[in-house]
């Protein structure tokens, strides 16, 4: 079992939870999040004052997959939240040791 | 029908020993002229809350409510002092030219009876109150974040008396401008230069914020409500200021929006070529500087005087706001200085530039731009004395009255506060919660 976290552009949550949707992948932990990465953040303009935001809104999706599902899973959601631009986000990639289903007690690939 | 002959008759007879007797020339109530002007200080009080959200947006999100509590403590307390001694400071018998006597303290004589011109006396004190309460609002707008509440309590009823109303005498109440024929339709030096020199002192009273303190606006949409009501009230503000309900007030009415909507217009032009995009802050700060500026000049100067002094104000103002305020390097945290004092001043001067006879009649005066005379280099000197006098004034008084309040209730705010935010370090009670079922429980 894989965990795949995917910082993406807020506006993308819809299109990637469609994709994954798709995909079959039956459960997901969606988190409103802020940072940054190589981007910096963005500059606004007050009355002529600058005022740099070094912390942007993203939106954080946690999916635990099947380790054969992974590659399909990023592919979907790369697919699907890139614009091209910088600040689209990136997808991180774990191990998983066990997932237990709280109603039933089961465990392994049978929770997901 | 006989019997109605008769009583024309009888009226006739006594009209025309009325008018040789001079008892016509009596001034009586003017309904028409006394609904507009209690219609307009109804839109003028308004524009108080509409100047709490155009301030309140624009502060940090920490101190949102302790600006908006500061503007309307404005209206909570001049709209006593003014019915006590604001009225007659300002408008009572005249003492030297400067100020005025204390004959209608509390209102004293005046009853519903009592005229101003055509309107009732009560009307016109209530107009005057409106504008008096609007010209403390504007001063705070410079101290965000720093000021003690207890400082403000006791600040503005020392200011009210010692600079608006004395102000307000000479311009309006018999005082020496007026007297000179300095030009101030409806108070670009009596309400916008002198709140901006009293924001100018308390702010260097004040010192700085920290760095760390000062944020972006907290709320865009918000200053645009804020603006627009603003907008809205302005024009009670100036076509009221012709006091009657006549073709001059509309005229008013009509050159203050094209001011407003030509500076705003102008202000993020500026800013599209000197930051790469309008905002809408932009837009709302450009409005407000061509209402600012047009404010002297509403009853004076016709349809292109109001287009180029409106294009003056926006290019003007966010210079001052973007560039001056950084050079000299006060921190004026809602550019009061920027938008009231430099608007205000390019009015008054302008005034002197477009007024014409076009719109006050042979007993006005064309202004230097308009007959390139003598007459006009004149009045522009008189306005250049009054926007001087005015700033010299209100700033040194203003120094005084800071020295005052530092040394009873303390003038800044603690560190701690400042940093904690004033709205929960000073009220206990934050603008915004966006907290879930779990975070917090009413006792």
């Amino acid at each position: 079992m894989k965990r795949v976290e995917a910082i993406i552009r807020d506006e993308k949550l819809s299109g990637a939870k469609e994709a994954l949707k798709a995909l079959g992948v039956a459960g997901m932990t969606v988190t409103e999040v802020k940072g940054h990465g190589t981007q910096k953040g963005v500059t606004e303009v007050y009355r002529g004052r600058q005022y740099s935001v070094d912390l942007l809104a993203k939106i954080k999706i946690e999916a635990v997959v099947d380790d054969n599902d992974v590659k399909k899973v990023t592919d979907a959601i790369c697919e699907v939240a890139r614009t091209g631009s910088i600040g689209d986000g990136k997808i991180f990639i774990s191990n998983i040791e066990d997932c237990i289903r709280i109603r039933t007690g089961e465990s392994g690939a049978k929770a997901i | 029908m006989r019997k109605f002959s008769y009583i024309s008759i009888l009226m006739m007879v006594f009209m025309v020993v009325a008018s040789q007797t001079g008892w016509a020339d009596e001034a009586t109530l003017d309904t028409g002229d006394n609904a507009w002007i209690l219609t307009s200080s109804a839109l003028v009080l308004l524009m108080t809350p509409g100047l709490a959200f155009f301030y309140g947006g624009m502060c940090s999100v920490k101190n949102i409510n302790n600006m908006i509590m500061m503007v309307f403590l404005c209206m909570a307390i001049i709209s006593v002092q003014w019915v006590f001694w604001g009225y007659t400071l300002s408008f009572g018998t005249d003492h030297g030219s400067f100020i005025g006597g204390l004959g209608m303290a509390g209102l004293r004589g005046i009853t519903p009876d009592s005229l101003s011109g055509t309107l009732s006396e009560y009307t016109f004190v209530a107009f005057q109150a409106t504008f008096a309460i609007i010209t403390l609002g504007l001063i705070l707008g410079a101290v965000e974040g720093r000021m003690r509440f207890s400082a403000c309590m006791l600040f503005i009823p020392l200011w009210a008396t010692a600079c608006y109303d004395p102000v307000c005498h000479w311009v309006w109440g018999g005082g020496w401008c007026g007297n000179m024929g300095i030009l101030d339709f409806a108070g670009g030096t009596v309400v916008h230069i002198n709140s901006a020199a009293a924001a100018l002192a308390l702010c260097l009273f004040l010192g700085k914020r920290k760095k760390s303190n000062i944020r972006p606006p907290a709320n865009v949409p918000m200053i645009a409500l804020g603006a627009g009501l603003l907008w809205f009230g302005w024009f009670g503000f100036n076509a009221g200021s012709e006091l009657a309900a006549d073709g001059r007030a509309a005229f008013a009415w009509v050159i203050t929006n094209t001011a407003a909507a030509t500076a705003a217009f102008t202000w993020i032009v500026c800013e599209w070529i000197h930051r790469g995009k309008p905002t809408l802050l932009g837009m709302a700060s450009g409005a407000v500087a061509g209402l600012v500026c047009i404010t002297p000049a509403a009853g004076f100067v016709g349809p292109l005087g109001a287009v180029q002094m409106g294009i003056m104000a926006g290019v003007g103002c966010y210079f001052a706001c973007v560039k001056m305020k950084a050079a000299i390097g006060y921190d004026d945290a809602l550019d009061v200085v920027g938008v009231h004092g430099v608007g205000g001043t390019i009015g008054a001067f302008a005034t002197g530039l477009y007024c014409t006879k076009f719109v006050t009649g042979p007993d006005g005066v064309d202004g230097l731009f308009i007959g390139w005379s003598a007459e006009g280099f004149n009045q522009l000197g008189l306005q250049c004395v009054g926007f001087l006098a005015t700033w010299a004034y209100a700033f040194a008084v203003t120094c005084i009255i800071c020295f005052i309040v530092k040394y009873t209730t303390g003038l800044r705010t603690t560190e701690e506060a400042e940093d904690k935010g004033l709205d929960l370090a000073l009220h206990a009670e934050a603008a915004y919660h966006f907290e879930t079922e779990s975070t917090g429980t009413l006792k």
